[in-house]
């Protein structure tokens, strides 16, 4: 059975400047209950990779720079 | 036979599966009553902002308190909610577990809110009693929790998802086997006791956005646990009685009548007028809802616009910062003030949930399944309305008693030959190159869950839908996973699936309605006390079908008065 990619516009962003990822921190990726956040290989920053959210807003509250944030998804605004 | 060099295993006394409100307090409890003892606390996601309370939570929905109610009318308003169909010495033992539970979790730093004089701030939302008591400072919990657990060392396992359960060869529980998120590895945990924590079956029906995770539960709840305990052997129950909820249109999230109840908000219709006479949620207030929507005088609404500044900053402060906090920013989107503007709601997608309504896996007042050495607490289990007091305190009783049959038993033995059969089947999906993706396997379920399950129930339609379950089962062999968490989510749409199925099963076996909207079933109009008044149990029979029997309501610890037992069939305001 062949696949297709869809895109799709995720509703968390992460602010490259202020993500420190690259000093160690996975706090968002930790705590997210639907493990939807991920590293970035070229970027090294913390990224949504699979737009499976529950706007539930861990990821926003425990990141120690602000540099995450929750939107509501584009299906249900 | 050994089991492969690829299975790691790791011993333990008490397994507890699923870290979110009972399960911390079942693992906590372990070790407070033998720290000797060996407890894993297993979790899909992460301790720390797992499940329903992952953001805290703005008030005990259903706290027994001394000087505002007694167990007794506690039980008494429970059972009239639930028609009568109701394990009382269940519900008994959470309300004379209420208080002191209270006071543990106050003790531990939850902040409760209290009056003037330091006495619990209780308030009225139920149809007659009162038994809300708000936490506007909540958002904690989780912190509190996660304390608890580092100090009494209960071994967390993060980022693992309990997909089936282990037997010994006397049919008791004897563990379980995982699969790692992040990595795709199985693990297997032995253990003399296990209790299943692992929350409501909150992905059964698709939410009316479309958006798979839009769901009112947290999504990580998706019915692992029923189907766990389905596929061990042991007795669900009431899953006919669904959980459906009034929300937010396509928030999906709680409007929450419990917060802004007590400070003068409503439920209303278009014209802004009442006509539900209590807001506490239950089948005969989600029926009312239902014919609001449906009569004419729709869409219903959550209605705030009269009442004054500091209340509406008040409500504000509470309900977007507390529980669900986008919900403020969801309002933004769209231009709502609940100054100027009433709230569209709707009615959510349909699940288990014995927190909010009374479907789960069956335990008794001791949190025992059917299955010996399996207990169960929160939301997956049967003890009717218990919400997130009933989770602790049902997690406290599993705790204790787990703990006790622990010390009873050896290590048990491991059935290789099933777990390597097992470890393949969760595998598969991932050695494939091509197939079906979860989300669109999922997506189907859900959408045939609404278009042919939801209420209100019609035998035609309900047999077209079983027969659209039923000839996807050939889809499962093709699921297709890339990584580790397609593969998570490959093994939760399995787990989807069989909970679709059983929804349907229950409700074709209950021929009758009741529970006003959440068993309305057309072909069957009245409630027949007569032939049902009785639990119905679903289990794997012996041929391993899907299988439905009665089970008699077991005598009641509290009479109900004749003029009482119709309390709640009165929810519409009437006129003049
Ligand atoms: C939006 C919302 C608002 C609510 N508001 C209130 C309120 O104001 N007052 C109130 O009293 N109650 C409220 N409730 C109800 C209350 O929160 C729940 O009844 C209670 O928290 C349930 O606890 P639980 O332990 O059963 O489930 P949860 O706390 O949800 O925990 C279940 C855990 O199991 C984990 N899990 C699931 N499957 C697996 C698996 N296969 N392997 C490992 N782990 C697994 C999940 O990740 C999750 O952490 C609300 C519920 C929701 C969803
Ligand atoms: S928590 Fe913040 S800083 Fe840390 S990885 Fe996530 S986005 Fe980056
Ligand atoms: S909002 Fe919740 S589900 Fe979405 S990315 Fe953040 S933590 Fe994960």
């Amino acid at each position: 059975m062949p696949i297709a990619s869809q895109i799709s516009m995720v509703p968390v962003v992460v602010d490259d400047e202020k993500c420190i990822a690259e000093k160690g921190c996975r706090t968002c990726i930790d705590v997210c209950p639907l493990d939807v956040l991920w590293i970035n290989e070229e970027s090294g920053k913390a990224y949504m990779k699979y737009d499976e959210c529950w706007y539930c807003m861990p990821c926003e509250a425990d990141c120690p720079t602000d540099a995450v944030t929750v939107n509501i998804p584009y299906l249900l605004r | 036979m050994n089991l492969p060099s690829d299975i790691r295993v790791q011993d333990v006394d008490v397994l507890v599966i699923g870290g979110g409100t009972a399960g911390p307090m079942a693992a906590v409890t372990a070790k407070e009553q033998n720290p000797d003892a060996k407890v894993m606390l297993l979790e899909k996601a992460n301790v720390k902002r797992s499940g329903a309370i992952s953001m805290g939570m703005d008030g005990l929905n259903n706290a027994v308190v001394p000087g505002h109610s007694e167990p007794e009318d506690y039980v008494k308003e429970i059972t009239i909610a639930n028609d009568g169909i109701v394990l009382q010495k269940g519900v008994m033992a959470y309300a004379e577990g209420s208080f002191d539970m209270i006071q543990k979790l106050d003790s531990w730093g939850v902040y409760f809110q209290k009056d003037e004089t330091g006495e619990y701030d209780m308030k009225k939302v139920h149809h007659l009693g009162t038994y809300v008591l708000p936490m506007p400072e909540g958002h904690n919990i989780k912190k509190i929790l996660y304390r608890r657990l580092r100090r009494h060392r209960v071994m967390i396992e993060n980022r693992y998802q309990a997909i089936r359960l282990l037997k010994d060869k006397d049919g008791a529980v004897s563990g379980c086997i995982a699969l790692g998120t992040r990595d795709a590895d199985i693990i297997v945990i032995r253990a003399k006791a296990v209790v299943l924590c692992t929350g409501a079956a909150g992905r059964i029906g698709l939410p009316a956005s479309g958006y798979l995770f839009g769901t009112y539960e947290n999504p990580s709840n998706c019915g692992d646990g029923h189907s766990m305990a389905y596929h061990v052997g042991a007795e669900l129950t009431g899953l006919e009685c669904y959980q459906i909820n009034p929300l937010l249109k396509d928030y999906n999230g709680p409007a929450c009548a419990y917060v802004t109840g007590p400070l003068g908000g409503y439920t209303a219709n278009a014209k802004g007028d009442r006509f539900i006479e209590c807001d506490y949620w239950s089948g005969q207030m989600m029926m009312e809802f239902y014919n609001e929507l449906q009569g004419g005088n729709g869409p219903v609404f959550l209605k705030l616009d009269h009442l004054a500044e500091e209340t509406i900053q008040e409500i504000e402060h509470v309900l977007h910062t507390n529980e669900r906090p986008s919900r403020g920013r969801f309002h933004d989107g769209r231009g709502t003030d609940y100054r100027t503007k009433m709230v569209e709601m709707h009615i959510s997608e349909i699940g288990f949930c014995a927190g909010h309504s009374a479907s789960g896996v069956w335990i008794n007042e001791k949190g025992e399944t059917t299955v010996p050495g399996l207990y169960g607490a929160g939301d997956m289990a049967s003890i009717p309305h218990s919400y997130m007091l009933g989770a602790f305190v049902y997690g406290q009783i599993c705790g204790e008693n787990a703990t006790e049959y622990a010390l009873t038993r050896e290590l048990p033995e491991l059935d290789v030959e099933y777990i390597i059969a097992e470890r393949d089947r969760i595998l598969a999906p991932m050695k494939r190159t091509d197939g079906i993706p979860p989300s669109q396997f999922e997506f189907k379920v859900r959408r045939l869950v609404n278009d042919y399950l939801q209420p209100p129930k019609v035998t035609k339609k309900m047999d077209i839908g079983l027969a659209r379950l039923e000839a996807m089962k050939e889809d499962i062999g093709h699921l297709y996973a890339r990584d580790a968490h397609e593969l998570l989510r490959a093994n939760e749409a399995q787990h989807v699936f069989d909970c679709a199925q059983m929804a349907a099963v229950a409700s074709m076996y209950r021929t009758e309605s009741r529970w006003g909207l959440y068993h309305n079933y057309v072909d069957f109009p009245a409630t027949d006390n007569d032939n049902w008044f009785c639990h119905v149990q679903l289990f794997k029979d012996e041929n391993s079908q899907m299988a439905c029997s009665t089970k008699p309501v077991d005598p009641y610890v509290v009479e109900l008065d004749e003029d009482e037992k119709n309390a709640y069939q009165q929810m519409r305001v009437q006129a003049g």
